[in-house]
């Protein structure tokens, strides 16, 4: 099986290539990347005007599987990440039971390649049973395949199980990645503390609240010479810190989600509960230094967070409401509309922080755009204008604030392993 | 009409709307002192008092009101004690709807309860209190009572203290006096202050006795017990010490001050018994008025002229 991707602006944040190219697959590897390759017996696929990338992969989601099936699962969760883009997730323990085990994480693994859209790397949990007591068994994990630790959902609350944790999992070289939030600073915490949650009186989650994790995190990783990685940052005071933190050499990475770059509180009101998210929405204020710290460098990935819930957990009181948003099949199309387009990111540094970026936190194998590399490729068309329309997304669950929205740009094919397996 | 369908808050509602609502108010007082308080005008209309919170005084307010006024008024308190097994809201409310519902009362701890049910039912909505975010009826009778005994809410200056931060009476109060054309002051411990109070139209005073000087209007929150287990204020003592109206700190107020409080009062708290009993405090014209305020926004909301 050969087919060669014609005429594209190839974007290869790994080899930095960034020019009109043939790639020829064959089979399941990228046989050649020439100008006008030109053999017979191919199938050849007209590109022209459109972009090609190495494989898209979004470092945090939730499949839901196993235990919240009704949710998603991981056939529905690896359809709408191929929808999007994507040819790689890494997927979050909390599911139920949570995946603390190596049997778990083989489940994860098999269950995906028999599935056989995008590839998933599980992610495993930091404490037994997420309860953020005792250490989980990390080494056969890592061995199984996880790779990295998370409690996400939850904060490593206790220091001293994060700094075990640190200590533990560098035996492995894995990352462990942490959800910050100090959970003493707030009750019952529903939106951004500030103008807002005092006008709907909504309990408020202040930004020192992630703040204080962050700086727990960073001193920590300074002490051990440990990798952390920040989840979903979502304030100005965290990307600072992170920024300081990497001026001083210390091994700490994070990433953003398309949601917290362009959404502020003001998504919440009259009650919103597709808005309700954690981390919450922030300010403008919060939004800009996002956007900054996203060009500047601080932040390392762009990823989604995608955390579905089925309707009857979010049309409720707002308080009652579960939080998360989609994102999985929304991602390109906010990042290329409102940071390339509106923002003027270059795409290249926007294609980085979705391909390269969180491959090398993960310590994933490099998988650039070159001879010989597993054919995992993401074909954009720039110019599609698209209105994002929550019945239609593959997700099993429906709870996106970007319902309606205009975009431009999207994922019009997606290919893993040489196997087209969105188009 | 100017009134809408629904009264979910006073953030929405301008200031003629309002006027609107006190005007009629004033017009159906009088029928509570009669001997025989009936009047047929919602005569065939049902409304239905949604408590999921328990209330004694504003649910039998509306009742009340509704009766005068001839509606067929009935009480629905689904027990909040065993809100898991519990039907949701939107089942809940849909069902009363079926039954013929032409009003919906609802009192519900949660914030946007009330703004949530109009997302699901065809009724008018009322919004008797949700979580801490409003409390229109209270604040309307609020303004009422000042009205009755000032002739004017505008110039005026109001103040409110307590815990700011979770009273739904405070917000509602804050958005109703000020689009009147009263200047809000609140105070209270800063740990019960919300953030950016300011930005709704409310001055934050130094301390109380800024608050409470020269002000025409002083109303006192209740102040929640559980506030003090979870750490937001000392003791009762040193609330009542720093923030709790004495005579002491009423007289700083104008001679012809109005003391108000929503009810009921923890007496010794945020209020010293001499002033709940002294002739500045008009508590119990409060709660006269809070039915006439409700009997015009029944009749408003669902009254023939629709």
């Amino acid at each position: 099986m050969k087919k060669i991707l014609k005429g594209a602006r190839i974007i290869d944040p790994y080899s930095d290539i960034d020019e009109i190219l043939d790639l020829l697959i064959v089979e399941d590897k990228i046989a050649a990347v020439e100008k006008n390759i030109d053999i017979s017996e191919v199938e050849i696929i007209d590109l022209a005007g459109k972009i090609v990338t190495p494989g898209l992969i979004d470092m945090h989601v939730h499949l839901r599987e196993p235990g919240y099936e009704y949710k998603e699962d991981i056939e529905s969760g690896t359809r709408s990440a191929a929808a999007g883009g994507f040819t790689a997730v890494a997927c979050m323990p909390n599911t139920n039971p949570p995946i603390d085990n190596a049997a778990l994480i083989e489940y994860i693994k098999s269950r995906a390649s028999k599935i056989g859209m995008v590839k998933v790397f599980p992610i495993g949990c930091v404490s037994k049973g997420m309860q953020g007591k005792e250490i989980t068994e990390m080494g056969d994990m890592a061995k199984a395949g996880a790779v990295a630790f998370s409690d996400d959902g939850k904060p490593v609350a206790e220091s001293g199980l994060m700094r075990k944790a640190l200590l533990y999992s560098s035996m492995f070289d894995k990352v462990i990645i942490d959800h910050c939030e100090v959970p003493s600073l707030f009750e019952n915490g529903q939106i951004n503390e500030g103008a807002i949650s005092t006008r709907l009186g909504l309990s408020g989650i202040p930004a020192s609240a992630e703040e204080i994790m962050v700086a727990r995190n960073i001193l920590l990783a300074k002490e051990l010479d440990a990798r952390v990685h920040i989840a979903h940052i979502s304030t100005r005071g965290s990307a600072q810190l992170v920024k300081r933190a990497k001026e001083e050499g210390i091994k700490i990475t994070c990433e953003v989600t398309p949601h917290h770059l362009v959404l502020t509180e003001d998504a919440v009101l009259d009650y919103n509960t597709a808005a309700k998210v954690n981390p919450p929405l922030r300010t403008k204020d919060d939004v800009k230094a996002l956007i900054d710290a996203l060009r500047d460098g601080t932040i390392d990935a762009i990823a989604t967070d995608h955390a579905p819930h089925c309707e009857d957990e979010k049309d409720v009181e707002f308080d009652k409401a579960s939080f998360g948003i989609l994102g999985l099949e929304t991602a390109l199309g906010i990042v290329l509309t409102y940071l390339v387009e509106r923002e003027k990111i270059g795409i290249n540094s926007i294609i980085e922080k979705m391909t390269k970026g969180p491959a090398s936190i993960l310590g994933l194998a490099a998988a650039g755009i070159e001879a010989g590399m597993p054919a995992d490729i993401t074909v954009i068309d720039p110019e599609l204008e698209w209105v994002v329309d929550k019945n239609k997304l593959l997700s099993k669950s429906k709870n996106t604030p970007f319902n309606g929205w205009k975009l431009k740009g999207k994922a019009v094919m997606t290919i893993v392993d040489g196997k087209t397996v969105y188009r | 009409m100017l009134i809408g369908k629904h009264l979910l808050g006073l953030e929405n509602v301008d200031k003629k709307d309002i006027e609107n609502i006190l005007t009629t108010a004033e017009s159906f007082i009088d029928i509570i002192d009669r001997d025989v308080k009936k009047v047929p005008t919602l005569r065939g209309k049902t409304v239905i008092n949604l408590f999921y919170e328990p209330s004694t005084r504003t649910r039998t307010s509306f009742e009340l009101a509704g009766k005068y006024l001839s509606a067929d008024t009935i009480n629905f308190s689904p027990s909040t004690s065993s809100v898991k097994k519990g039907e949701s809201l939107k089942d809940t409310a849909k069902t009363l709807e079926m039954m013929g519902a032409d009003a919906i009362v609802i009192r519900h701890s949660s914030s946007g309860a009330a703004s949530y049910l109009t997302n699901h039912v065809n009724a008018s909505v009322v919004n008797a209190g949700d979580g801490t975010h409003e409390h229109p009826t209270q604040a309307l009778l609020d303004m009422f009572t000042v009205k009755r005994f000032k002739g004017r809410l505008s110039g005026l200056k109001v103040a409110v203290i307590g815990d700011i931060l979770h009273s739904r009476v405070a917000r509602s109060n804050i958005y109703g006096f000020s689009k009147m054309g009263s200047d809000v002051y609140v105070s209270g411990p800063n740990t019960l202050m919300p953030f950016q109070i300011e930005e709704m139209g409310a001055k934050v005073a130094d301390n109380v006795e800024e608050a409470v000087k020269d002000a025409d209007v002083v109303i006192a929150l209740r102040i929640q017990m559980e506030r003090q287990k979870a750490g937001l204020f000392p003791s009762e003592r040193e609330y009542s010490k720093l923030f709790g109206i004495d005579i002491n700190k009423l007289s700083l107020a104008k001679q012809d001050v109005l003391l108000l409080h929503p009810g009921p009062v923890n007496r010794g708290i945020e209020l010293s018994s001499e002033v709940i009993d002294g002739n500045r405090s008009v508590i119990n014209e409060q709660v006269k008025s809070g039915v006439a305020v409700r009997m015009a926004i029944l009749y408003l909301l669902i009254g023939g002229a629709r």
